[in-house]
């Protein structure tokens, strides 16, 4: 094996198990943490199919945000269903034989690429032009946008520019995921992508990537209005409650 | 007549530019000592102040979801940086919902992520100073809780939740403010935050008997402490004290009279607000809220009837069984608490009430949703019953009611500007500024449809409008209760009105 291969190699099972363990730890903590108040932003689903239905169109649709600023709205759906789609895409590097369905939309992948960095860009472009936004960007906030636009266009790249040995990527990768490693081709924009990806894999837990998991665990959002029907008690409350009376 | 700009109303809202530190001098009064100690909280910084709040927000992360994961998933997206009226009024940029947040968010990050401990210049992650605890208690008391931004942010991260941590943060070092700690106590102390003792309770009730027998020949009762009565009123103490909110008072009095049922006001819970929620309290707010479950169980009430109060209705409607609960021994038919404006809307909808809507012929109306019965309560068991069921009532009492503008109404309703522990002379400036989000949408209606007045279901919008309407050419007789307009026109059985329209008079 060559040193490239050995270093992602040891790189892709350090970003995994971090992707993996710190995400899961999050969603630990956040399952954990008590809610001790009905505090649903109003008016909110009185049942839980409502709340199921509430947060589907958040995920889905991004609702509030569409309410709130359209120009987000457009670009920040534009990034998050490219990203979607592209993902899905990649399932073909990972899987054998290939689920039919991610062969059906290899061909609008390839579109969603141009998608992904298209609504990257528009985000991007608020965070210099928008007063308001640029005042609450961070350097993080930059980063972040700059490394996802990195790996799109290391990406099309590869799609567009010098194509990759895609056969040995996937072999690599399956051999990764079989625990025997194989030779990884060493062409610039392939190390540049899954570099990038690595990095990408390693700050989610601990970024405001967070989001993504997050947005189901969002009390405003996931609770019902049902306070006058049922009582909702922490236990913390409850000892609270238990040592006064 | 004062002292800073107050804003221009616009023919339509524009979103100002930032500007850094302009409201960085408004901070409300610090409670002194003798406020702090009732609450459990110190009179003055500790020594170790630091610790004692790094200490306190790491207790608070562990108990509320909310906090810990509002302060992590924020994405810095912008979507709520236009939504506060406070940032619309100020242009100050630590007005922006996520700005205010970024003010606990750095200090979060600092001693609680992996990231703000080792690269906190990139995620801007600070210390905490002296300097950071000024910025909170300025900037968390320029946020009235109202939850605008969180409807419009894509995961619902509710300021307010922040705002209250942070309260709590700064009580617990000594840093707590004196006109919301100051009522608190006196809540304890005497039962209702005017701090209007059992006697006085007692004249005034009296005296509303006798203006409504004056006014109509009917003898209405407004009973006080009576035992074994059906309904215990649960009510801010401004009802029993000032315009508009006494107009209001009388109007519960004759829908109860009319309805048949005996009820009465207690004086050890003669008061609605609970303070303990604007400072982020659970402690405080359920030691308020027991009081009202005490007086319930000592009077023998089957019933629990809420006034005119905003956050006195999201504390009871989503927190009072929480708090106080189970409240088994309350009559299971009706819903535990009940609003005013349901048990009104209920006799309307059985018949149960003559109204005559030519009484409020004078007036054109408009209604102010107040924030926290917009998107912190419900009403009627049905979403969205909150928006319809006060407007119902107004629109059986009056002929004339045109609704603001759509982006200022509903659940997108702007907070009067002196709500969450704001109603202070020494916030002022920011409540003032912050009423003119409210003040522009009122001007297009008044020159729309002529609208005359203002309804409110709430306490202290009706106080705020009092106070800030005038700095905007207005006058602060506009602002009404809706349950005065019900007054107005309500014509009770064997009164002189009834007489008067029936043309039985002699
Ligand atoms: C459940 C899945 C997800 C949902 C519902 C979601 C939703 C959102 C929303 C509503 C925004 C704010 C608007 C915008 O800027 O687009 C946002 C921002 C963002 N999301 Fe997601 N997201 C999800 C997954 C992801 C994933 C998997 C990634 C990256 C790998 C990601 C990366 C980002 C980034 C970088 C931003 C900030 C954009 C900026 O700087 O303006 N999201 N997300
Ligand atoms: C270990 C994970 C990944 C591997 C092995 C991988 C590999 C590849 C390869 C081989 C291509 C070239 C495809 C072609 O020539 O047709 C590509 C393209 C691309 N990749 Fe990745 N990638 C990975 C993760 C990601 C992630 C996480 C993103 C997005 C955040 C991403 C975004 C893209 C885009 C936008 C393209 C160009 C359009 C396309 O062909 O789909 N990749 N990737
Ligand atoms: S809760 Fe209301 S006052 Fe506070 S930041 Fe949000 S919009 Fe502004
Ligand atoms: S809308 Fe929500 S996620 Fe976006 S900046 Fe505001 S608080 Fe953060």
């Amino acid at each position: 094996m060559t040193l490239v291969t050995t270093l992602y190699v040891g790189l892709f099972y350090a970003a995994t198990i971090i992707l993996i363990v710190g995400v899961a730890l999050r969603i630990k903590k956040y399952a954990q943490t008590p809610s001790p108040l009905k505090i649903p932003t109003m008016p909110a689903p009185r049942t839980q199919t409502g709340v199921v239905m509430r947060i589907f169109r958040e995920v889905v649709f991004f609702e509030s945000l569409f309410r709130a600023n359209k120009w987000t709205w457009i670009f920040g759906y534009l990034f998050h269903f490219g990203l979607l789609l592209v993902l899905l895409r990649h399932l073909r590097y990972f899987t054998e034989p290939v689920w039919f369905w991610v062969n059906w939309i290899q061909p609008f992948g390839k579109y969603a690429a141009f998608a992904m960095v298209i609504g990257l860009l528009g985000l991007w472009g608020r965070r210099f032009l928008v007063d308001r936004v640029r005042y609450i960007s961070t350097p993080s906030d930059h980063l972040i946008l700059a490394l996802l636009v990195g790996i799109g266009l290391s990406g099309l790249g590869m799609s567009y520019l010098a194509h990759t040995d895609i056969v040995s990527v996937k072999t690599f990768f399956l051999g990764l995921m079989r625990l025997s490693p194989q030779p990884l081709p060493a062409d610039a924009f392939l190390l540049t992508h899954l570099a990038l990806v690595a990095l990408l894999m390693i700050i989610f837990p601990i970024s405001k990537l967070m989001h993504a998991p997050g947005v189901f665990f969002s009390p405003t959002r996931n609770q019902t209005d049902s306070s006058r029907e049922k009582r909702h008690i922490a236990s913390w409350a409850q000892q609270l409650e238990a040592g006064e009376r | 007549m004062a002292d800073f700009e107050v804003p221009v109303l616009n023919e339509y809202p524009v979103i100002p530019k930032v500007k850094e530190g302009v409201m960085a001098h408004s901070a409300p009064f610090l409670a002194a000592e003798k406020f702090q100690t009732p609450l459990g909280f110190p009179g003055e910084l500790p020594e170790n102040w630091k610790e004692v709040a790094i200490d306190k927000m790491g207790e608070l992360l562990g108990k509320y979801r909310s906090l810990q994961v509002f302060l992590d998933i924020c994405v810095h997206c912008g979507a709520c940086t236009d939504k506060c009226h406070y940032y619309l009024g100020t242009a100050d940029a630590k007005n922006m919902p996520v700005a205010r947040q970024e003010l606990l968010r750095k200090v979060y990050r600092r001693y609680f992520t992996f990231a703000g401990k080792y690269f906190p210049k990139l995620v801007g992650a600070v210390d905490l100073t002296k300097e950071v605890l000024d910025d909170w208690y300025s900037y968390f008391h320029q946020c009235s809780q109202c939850r605008r931004c969180s409807v419009f942010c894509p995961y619902g991260i509710d300021t307010a939740e922040i705002s209250m941590a942070a309260r709590e943060i700064l009580d617990t070092v000594g840093k707590g403010q004196k006109y919301c700690n100051e009522i608190i106590g006196k809540v304890f102390v005497v039962g209702n935050n005017l701090g209007l003792p059992e006697p006085a309770l007692r004249d005034t009730l009296e005296g509303l008997e006798e203006e409504i027998e004056e006014d109509t020949g009917v003898k209405v009762r407004l009973p006080l402490d009576e035992k074994g009565a059906e309904i215990l009123l649960i009510t801010p103490s401004a009802d029993f004290f000032a315009e508009p909110h006494v107009d209001g008072l009388i109007g519960y009095a004759k829908v109860f009279h009319e309805a048949g049922v005996s009820w009465t006001v207690s004086s050890k819970a003669s008061e609605a607000a609970n303070f303990g929620m604007f400072i982020g309290s659970y402690e405080n707010m359920r030691r308020v809220a027991l009081r009202i479950r005490e007086a319930a169980l000592e009077l023998g009430a089957k019933r629990i009837v809420f006034g005119e109060c905003g956050h006195a209705w999201r504390v009871a409607y989503s927190f009072l069984d929480t708090l106080a609960g189970p409240f088994d021994f309350l009559d299971q038919n009706y819903p535990i608490p009940q609003h005013i404006c349901e048990f009104t809307n209920n006799l309307i909808k059985e018949n149960k009430l003559r109204l005559n809507k030519a009484e409020n012929d004078h007036m054109k109306l408009t209604f102010h949703d107040s924030c926290n019965v917009a998107r912190g309560a419900g009403m009627g068991n049905v979403e969205g019953g909150q928006f319809t069921i006060p407007r119902a009532l107004i629109k059986a009492s009056c002929n004339y009611f045109y609704d603001m503008p759509q982006d200022t109404i509903h659940d997108a309703t702007f907070c009067c500007g002196g709500g969450g522990g704001l109603l202070t002379d020494d916030l002022m400036e920011v409540r003032v500024k912050g009423a003119q989000p409210r003040m522009e949408a009122l001007k297009r209606v008044t020159e729309e449809h002529g609208v005359t007045n203002l309804a409110a279901i709430c306490a202290i919008c009706k106080s705020q409008f009092a106070k800030t309407l005038p700095y905007y050419g207005f006058t602060m007789d506009q602002i009404v209760s809706v349950h005065q307009l019900v007054s107005n026109a309500i014509v009770l059985k064997g009164s002189e009105q009834e007489a008067e329209l029936d043309g039985t008079a002699e």
